[in-house]
């Protein structure tokens, strides 16, 4: 028998965790640009700035809704949720400590594929809905991003599932107990931060929304709080993304001392930092140079580092 | 091999980018810290009187003339109180055309209108921007406190006959022959 | 768990009904994408985890995508066309048929003899061994099925140089 009320605490806990860290992120990631690019970033509400979140979202929300009349409505609305709903459907089989878990599936890896799949229509049909050239370039570029850094992605972490022997992300974890996966799966952990940055449409992977090309690409035509569902949508996957990279590559709750939650954010946080250091670092690639970067350099590597990794597990096997 | 220095160049760009983290932002917090403007900053234009209180302003077009964005206006009028004193019936400086060039201060020639280093002008209705002689004008000599024009101009006004001014010899009689 | 399976089912049912009936491609193309998820759903109701995942990440996440990518090319145009398509009177043929299919069921269940909804968890370790035990002619035939559509689409998108042409 399910225990609905340790289920219902762990899907708020999760629920609640993955919303206020990514509208904490909005304000994180402009500090830290800030910080990096020697100014100091939104700094005046609260104490640090801290509460700049806060306002944007009053803003956000008090902004006027407008719909395009050209647009397609329905699908233009429904859009938005799509973002925010795949990314917060796949921190359901997120285990961030021990049976500290919504959903324990057996193919937790596959649902999260899944859920990251479904989130390219999200960017498609909303750069379609929008029925501007600007949104429309944006969702073609989009549709060939996603389409071909989903496959890497699904490639890069079967050498993780394979050492493990499991789809099951606990498992996984669990399995890590001695050595990291990033140490025997450094080419499979490095095509999987890739292409997650590319499913998250992060720089320098960012061409769907190139600000400097695309006006916002294929959110260009959403105001107020649509517009907000994909900032969220955005920060939402960015988080997924340092805590699937936590759990897959980095031992996910394991580490000495501290407690397993403890462990598992502070590694997450690491990432998350890590992912806005490159926004702030790396140029915007050209989108044949993506293209060809992911089918003639992550794919063989993908490919390469999955057929050495069944070898050698089939070989321990015997 | 190339991926190599790739795979260096980007690492060392993060390094790189990471290092800021411990240098301090050379951001000035503006309404709290204030920033340093020189005396000399071309900022807010104003109106000075000479050291006696009057109006420097004698009303000749100079700075209208000079202003290349054409946002002075003025006109001048007869003082009827201070024989042959000119001063401007109107003068009025639109700041939201002015460029705050300062050509206006060069081309006048009693030092009246000045540019201070003051730029916080901000308004909410673009009218309050359109600034007239009772705005522009202050009560002190801004940066030049001893000049006064009608002191050392060689012409004759009420407080002094010509010839009275500063470093001025009387006027030359031109009827006698005495040197 | 039933009430489940028959909200799926009525979804998927309906969402395919709307497929066929939209007149515009890429609303229809939508409603197929929901058909798939509900279909999905299914089959994770009926203990076939791994056939609900692999049909959500390539029918769902990657063919779907590259319909609509065709479909959203279309333009406006293509509804006026669906329109004049879509007469009553082409419903006929296809609705006679679906009559003789639904008769078929009701006479299933009519007649009894139906087993209950059972879930028995397939692993996907049984799917895998499965496709690459008794299946691997299967398997490699797929393959090579694949192999010269991948060519030969690289053969049609290459860029032909000025000299070659």
């Amino acid at each position: 028998m399910i225990d609905w009320s340790h289920t219902a605490l762990t899907i708020g806990v999760i629920l609640g965790g993955a919303l206020t860290l990514a509208g904490l992120l909005i304000w994180v990631e402009r500090r830290l640009l800030g910080i990096w690019q020697e100014r100091y970033g939104p700094n005046r509400l609260g104490p640090g700035g801290c509460l700049q979140s806060l306002a944007d979202m009053i803003k956000i929300f008090t902004k006027e809704d407008w719909i395009p009349p050209f647009a397609d409505k329905a699908v233009f609305v429904i859009t938005p949720a799509i973002v925010v709903i795949t990314a917060l459907m796949s921190f359901a089989v997120v285990p961030i400590a021990p049976s500290f878990v919504v959903s324990d599936l057996n193919m937790g890896v596959l649902f999260f594929l899944a859920m990251s799949s479904l989130a390219a229509y999200s960017v498609i049909i909303g750069g379609w809905a929008s029925n501007s050239k600007f949104a429309f370039l944006g969702s073609l570029r989009a549709i060939a991003q996603l389409l071909s850094y989903e496959v890497f992605m699904g490639l890069s972490l079967m050498g993780a599932v394979l050492l493990a022997g499991s789809f099951n992300l606990s498992d996984i974890v669990d399995a890590q107990q001695q050595v990291w996966f990033v140490v025997p799966q450094f080419l499979g952990f490095l095509g999987f931060f890739m292409a997650g940055l590319a499913e998250a449409h992060r720089t320098p992977f960012d061409m769907p929304e190139a600000e400097a090309e695309l006006v916002a690409g294929y959110h260009s035509e959403y105001s107020g709080m649509k517009f907000g569902m994909f900032f969220v949508g955005e920060y939402l996957s960015v988080i997924l993304l340092s805590a699937m990279t936590v759990i897959l590559f980095f031992g996910g709750w394991h580490g000495p001392w501290l407690p397993p939650v403890v462990w598992f954010v502070l590694k997450m946080s690491a990432f998350i930092v890590l992912i806005i250091l490159i926004r702030a670092t790396w140029p915007r690639f050209r989108f044949d140079q993506l293209l060809s970067f992911g089918w003639k350099v992550v794919m063989p590597l993908a490919l390469i580092n999955l057929l050495v990794t069944g070898g050698v597990v089939l070989w321990k096997a015997g | 091999m190339n991926i190599w220095i790739y795979a260096r160049n980007l690492t060392l760009g993060l390094w790189i980018v990471f290092k800021r983290t411990f240098t301090k932002p050379v951001t000035v917090q503006y309404p709290e810290e204030r920033p340093y403007l020189p005396p000399r900053w071309r900022g807010r234009i104003v109106l000075t009187r000479d050291p006696d209180g009057e109006e420097r302003c004698v009303a000749c077009y100079l700075c209208a003339a000079a202003c290349p964005v054409d946002c002075i206006a003025l006109q001048a009028a007869d003082d009827p109180t201070a024989q042959d004193r000119r001063y401007p019936e109107f003068f009025r400086i639109n700041f939201s055309r002015c460029i705050y060039c300062g050509m206006c201060e060069e081309a006048c020639p009693t030092n009246a209108i000045q540019l201070t280093p003051d730029f916080e002008q901000s308004e909410y209705a673009r009218r309050n921007l359109v600034y007239e002689k009772e705005d522009l004008l202050i009560s002190g000599t801004g940066k030049y406190p001893d000049y006064n024009f009608y002191r050392v101009a060689g012409v004759k006004t009420r407080d002094k006959d010509k010839g009275q001014a500063e470093n001025e010899l009387p006027p030359v009689d031109v009827r006698s022959l005495m040197p | 768990m039933e009430i489940l399976f028959y909200i799926a089912a009525a979804v998927t049912v309906l969402a395919t009904l709307r497929v066929i009936t939209h007149v515009h491609a890429v609303h229809a193309l939508l409603y197929l994408v929901v058909a798939l998820i509900a279909l999905a759903l299914i089959f994770y109701l009926l203990g076939a985890q791994f056939a609900a995942a692999l049909e959500i990440i390539i029918y769902g996440g990657a063919i779907m995508v590259l319909f609509i990518f065709v479909v959203m090319l279309l333009g406006p145009l293509a509804v006026e066309q669906e329109r004049t398509w879509l007469k009553p009177g082409a419903w006929v043929g296809p609705g006679i048929l679906a009559l003789v299919l639904l008769g078929e069921v009701g006479y299933l269940i009519a007649i009894g003899d139906h087993l209950p909804i059972t879930v028995s968890e397939t692993r996907q370790k049984g799917v895998s061994i499965a496709l690459y035990g008794p299946y691997i002619i299967g398997v490699e035939l797929a393959s090579m099925l694949l192999l010269p559509g991948l060519i030969g689409a690289y053969h049609l998108g290459r860029r032909v140089s000025k000299e070659s042409r």
